[in-house]
């Protein structure tokens, strides 16, 4: 299918941007790597009056070393991501997450910023940040203001950021020393969206476990951050004992739903699955 | 079979210098990496429209008005047209076939009159100057619908309270067969053990690269229709668009260029062609339609949807004495014109157990009609499910005494030297190598060791299995497939084989080129008839206008069939290059023969002369041949089998795989297929034919379904969510060949493109099921997804 006639406009600045986002309302669209927003456009599930092509914001664009954090530009792409030595070193769950999503060619395009946007529920990032409590910097007309991950996902496709604001960057704390991070998702073919995705991370002494961190994807309209799970292994070092009580604690934390291609009873089956794989690979000693 | 090998002089395998068995590149390889194809998308013509069509968005739905006013104030739109303004032009059809007794179907239209069947039935066509100009157009029209009960679950379709889809039938039973040989109840009553099932394959379609597409024109000037198609029977289609535009057959030219894959899906007519067609004959002006992939998973043609119960009788020797299947199968709202929707049953009748010795067969085939998309012909027709039944039946036996698989089969297939033989269902069969090929797949695998390699990985708790799959294909179909019922379609291939004067070679060819190398195999086969290299030849395929009259790709018809037409062709212009080159030489033509471009002694291969000089005297000097001698330096053959209706094929499938009991994924440890289609023309190509079927059976298996909702809304339309196989699952293929030529063509090829397909989920089932026995669990509903797998075991 063909898209229905739009208006296309290409900033230099993140201010023409806000003031074509003022202008336009809703009726305006960020267009950043494309690969989720032209497929519903093609498809008319979505028909903006303006597509703002924000792929001119150069400072948009990289990665930096901020002293206790790493700041990623929105414009950012995943294989950059992927290959960047920094995100490996500091961040190490990221670079763990990213052979999963989509393939090679839509990590060419496909940008960080975009994937947070998208807020897809069963994408990989949005989880990530959970588990790492990053930050993310939306700027409007306003100013720029930061939001902490597990308040911006708020629903399924709806973030934190308004119509008249563009996401900017995304910040992630360092790894701190003693932390370990896994990741791990099932998916019916490789690269497609998870039937159901875990990234763990946690302060690991030995075979105990603390401050750890279970963020699931797919499993509900955002990802969910497993608490009860958590606390039944606070502390705990990992053996079949512990990792039965956070599996059952599963039941409390999530509410997975059917889709066409996983029941909810598998999704649950598959969070219990994963949770055992984490928690064992947490604590493995290297 | 006489010794025919022996009786031809002059053997076309006993050439030397043979491109046959060669491993040759494709000549058109280049140009399609060179993104230099002409695909039907790519063609432009001056004054060129589009059209995109408004489809029923519901299963079932009568039409109570339709509003176009607006649409045809749109922008760039050039004509919205309704079923009831195309019904003036293009007739209606009805897809029954006279040998397929019974069966019948409704009249279909190119555009919905009246009501819509399924959800995705062209309903209105708007043409515009652009695609996109007509797709804002569809938004503006305005149909009132007035829901229908829908027929959805095929279970349910005969049941008296079910809903006729068109009352005029009487029911919703489009066909059935019915077939009992030898002496079942007997067997089953006198049996030591009976094992029942229930088998069922999902509705999964074929998914091609290149999506259907046509382009239509029309020229008043000459009263001629010219249309580019991506399509698999060029000159079906210019007989059917003929028939229902009521113009002259030989008025309407069908241009086949590069076709991105067709697989079955592209050798059927469909109502939005037809109506594109009609559309260039009423705007007298040409109009483009091309599928998109949205619109191809509702339009296209959908295939195995299919439940069979099934019925086994093993004796404690391991001696099969009876089948007994009891098949169901939905095909949608019509049956499709003209091959019908009863073949894919009607194999599954003819061929089930065929390759066994038992006797005793009884089948029962209801094919119903549903509201959903029509059903037809796919890659491999009825075989995954004819397959996945009798190796599964095969496996059931095996399982309750407790014999090995593989012994089983050895002791229950028909031996190598029973044939030619009858199936139970009357088919005969020439020559088929179900031992020798059993033999070599287990030499491939290594049964023995793998065996032993599961055994110790279960006592750490992994769960291996492996599976065997015999089977029989059909191949290289004469008449009796289709045109003993009656439908346009040649059953025999022709090659016209042409010197021109530099002592180059035009061959034009009925069959048609898909992506699968038709090409390549037909040029290897006219360069080695002939005696040229084949850097001169060029081969031309998928013109009514210039290519011999045939039956086009299908039905793995087009090595063997347009092969042998070749070799014919080849011979030919051969005898007639060495007549005229004896005149020339001044020695008798029987001691001249053609190789490597020249004319030479046929006793020691001495150069004589050069094809370049012969065709350099016959068409410009022939003031220098004698007087009374015309030179003929164009030949045509045909070939058709004579001697069988088919020229089947067999071969075995073999995996081991592991399951992962938590998460119910697979991963294939090894897969081997030997099959046999008589002459290996090509073994590269061979080989990535039952590769490449190979991988599309696995689709089926295991990712590929059709999803509806119980009101007929198909689910899963898009790439994201119809999960087609992709390589970083699939396994590495071994194949491996055995030979057993059909003696029915000189270069007794028979097919291949569908062997991979067709045993596939038979293969992987099994395998499966091995894993999992001592777990207790067992899948039977294809496709075999981590979830079915899950519950089999009692995990989920
Ligand atoms: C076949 C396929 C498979 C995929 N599989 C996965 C997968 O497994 N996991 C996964 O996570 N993703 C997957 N994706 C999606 C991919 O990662 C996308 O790249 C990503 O979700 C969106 O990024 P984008 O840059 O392409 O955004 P776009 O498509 O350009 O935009 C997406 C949405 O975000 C908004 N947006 C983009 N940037 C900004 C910004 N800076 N500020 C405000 N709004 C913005 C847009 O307006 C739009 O609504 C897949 C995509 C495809 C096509």
């Amino acid at each position: 299918m063909k898209p229905a006639a739009f208006n296309y406009a290409k900033p230099s600045s993140v201010e023409e941007v806000l003031g074509l986002l003022s202008e336009y309302g809703d009726e305006a669209t960020i267009l950043a790597g494309g690969q989720s927003l032209i497929p519903t456009m093609n498809m008319r599930l979505s028909a903006p009056a303006l597509v703002i092509d924000i792929n001119g914001l150069d400072n948009l664009n990289g990665i930096s070393d901020e002293g206790d954090r790493l700041r990623i530009g929105a414009l950012t792409r995943h294989v950059e991501i992927e290959n960047s030595e920094l995100i490996a070193s500091h961040a190490p769950l990221i670079t763990l997450a990213m052979p999963s999503i989509a393939h090679p060619a839509i990590r060419n395009r496909g940008t960080f910023g975009g994937s947070v946007a998208m807020a897809d529920p069963a994408a990989e990032l949005p989880a990530c940040l959970c588990a790492l409590d990053g930050e993310i910097e939306i700027t409007g007309q306003n100013g720029v203001r930061k939001v902490v991950a597990k308040d911006f996902f708020k629903e399924l496709y709806e973030t934190d950021a308004g119509d008249g604001e563009i996401l900017t960057a995304i910040e992630i704390p360092k790894i701190s020393a003693g932390y370990r991070s896994a990741f791990d998702e099932l998916a019916r073919r490789h690269g497609d969206y998870a039937m159901c995705g875990i990234a763990a991370h946690a302060k690991v002494d030995r075979d105990v476990l603390s401050d750890l961190r279970l963020a699931f994807f797919a499993v509900g309209g955002t990802p969910v951050i497993a608490t009860q799970a958590m606390s039944a292994m606070e502390g705990k070092s990992v053996d079949d004992e512990s990792i039965f009580a956070a599996q059952s604690a599963l039941e409390d934390d999530l509410e997975p739903f059917d889709d066409l291609h996983c029941s909810a009873t598998l999704r649950m089956h598959y969070a219990k699955e994963l949770t055992k794989r984490m928690l064992t690979t947490l604590s493995a000693r290297n | 079979m006489p010794d025919t090998k022996s009786m031809i002089k002059d053997h076309v395998l006993d050439r030397p210098n043979s491109y046959i068995g060669r491993s040759v590149p494709r000549p058109n390889a280049k140009r399609l990496l060179a993104g230099r194809g002409t695909f039907t998308d790519d063609v432009k013509l001056p004054r060129l429209t589009h059209v995109a069509f408004l489809r029923s968005t519901y299963a079932h739905a009568e039409i109570v008005s339709i509003d176009v006013s607006e649409a045809k104030e749109s922008e760039g739109v050039v004509a919205v047209v309704t079923g009831p303004e195309m019904a003036e032009v293009c007739s209606p059809w009805v897809g029954v076939l006279t040998h397929l007794e019974g069966l019948k179907s409704a009249p279909q239209h190119a555009l919905a009159v009246k009501k819509a069947s399924w959800q995705g039935e062209p309903v209105v066509a708007v043409v515009a100057n652009t695609r996109a100009q007509a797709e804002d157009a569809i938004e503006l029209i305005d149909i009132e619908w007035k829901e229908l009960p829908v027929v959805a679950d095929m279970e349910t379709a005969l049941d008296p309270e079910t809903p006729l889809i068109h009352p005029e039938l009487g029911d919703n039973l489009a066909w059935q067969r019915d077939l009992d040989a030898g002496d079942v109840d007997t067997a089953f009553a006198n049996a030591d053990h009976v094992i029942e099932e229930t088998y069922i394959s999902n509705r999964h379609t074929g998914v091609c690269l290149e999506t259907r597409g046509i382009v239509a024109d029309y020229n008043p000037g000459e009263d001629q229709l010219t249309i580019y198609h991506s399509t698999q029977a060029p000159h079906m289609m210019q007989s059917l668009f003929a028939k229902h535009l009521n113009i002259e057959e030989h008025k309407v030219r069908v241009i086949c260029k590069d076709v991105g894959g067709s697989y079955g899906i592209k050798v059927h007519s469909y109502p939005d062609e037809y109506a594109t067609v009609a559309l260039a004959y009423m705007l007298k002006r040409p109009v483009k339609f091309i599928a998109d992939r949205l619109e191809s998973f509702t339009s296209d043609i959908h295939a195995r949807d299919h439940r069979v119960k099934t019925k086994v009788a093993v004796s404690n020797e391991g001696e099969i004495q009876a089948f007994e299947i009891d098949d169901l199968t939905g095909i949608g709202p019509y049956s499709v014109y003209p091959r019908t929707s009863g073949i894919e049953a009607n194999q599954v009748v003819n061929l089930t157990g065929g390759q066994y010795t038992n006797p005793n067969y009884r089948a029962r085939a209801q094919v119903v009609l549903q509201n959903k998309s029509p059903m037809c012909q796919y890659r491999a027709v009825g075989h995954p499910i004819l397959t996945l039944i009798t190796e599964g039946m095969v496996d059931d036996a095996a399982r309750k005494i407790g014999m090995d698989p593989l012994e089983i089969r050895r002791k229950n297939l028909v031996p190598d030297d029973a044939y030619p033989t009858t199936a139970p269902s009357g088919l005969p069969f020439e020559n088929l190598s179900h031992h020798a090929s059993l033999y070599k797949l287990v030499e491939m695998m290594d049964y023995d060791g793998l065996r032993k390699d599961q055994a110790e990985a279960r006592e750490q708790g992994i769960y291996r299995g492996i599976g065997l799959a015999t089977f029989i294909e059909v191949t290289n179909p004469g008449p009796a497939f289709y045109g003993v019922g009656g439908a346009p379609i040649s059953a025999q291939d022709g090659a016209t084989m042409r010197l021109d004067a530099k002592g180059n070679v035009i061959v034009e060819i009925g069959v048609t080129e898909q992506g699968q190398g038709a090409e390549a195999v037909v040029a290897q086969c006219a360069a080695t008839a002939l005696g040229v290299s084949m850097d001169k030849i060029k081969v031309i395929a998928g013109d009514t206008d210039i290519t011999p009259y045939g039956g086009g790709t299908w039905g793995s018809r087009a090595a063997g069939i347009g092969g042998e037409a070749a070799v014919q062709a080849g011979k030919a212009l051969r005898q007639n290059i060495v007549e005229v080159a004896g005149i020339m030489l001044q020695c008798d033509p029987s001691t001249l023969d053609i190789r490597e471009n020249n004319v030479v002694d046929l006793a020691d291969g001495n150069e004589r002369m050069a094809l370049a000089e012969v065709g350099r005297v016959c068409y410009y000097r022939p003031d220098t041949l004698p007087k009374d001698y015309q030179s003929e330096l164009v030949v045509t053959r045909h070939y058709v089998p004579k001697q069988f209706p088919f020229a089947f094929t067999n071969g075995v499938q073999g995996c081991y795989l592991e399951v992962d009991t938590n998460t119910g994924f697979i991963t294939f440890k090894k897969y081997v297929v030997v099959e046999d289609c008589g002459t290996v023309i090509n073994p590269l190509l061979v080989d990535e034919q039952v590769r490449g079927g190979v991988i599309q059976g696995l689709g089926g298996a295991l990712y590929e379904e059709c999803l509806y909702s119980d009101e007929g809304q198909f689910l899963n339309g898009t790439m994201a969510d119809y999960l087609v196989p992709m390589a970083a699952e699939m396994p590495d293929v071994e194949v491996g060949h055995v030979e057993s030529p059909t003696l029915d063509s000189e270069l007794g090829a028979k097919g291949a493109g569908e062997a991979g397909t067709g045993g596939a989920p038979a293969v992987v089932m099994n395998a499966l099921n091995d894993a999992l026995e001592p777990l207790g669990g067992k899948v039977t509903i294809q496709p075999f997804t981590p979830e079915r797998i899950l519950q089999a075991i009692g995990k989920i």
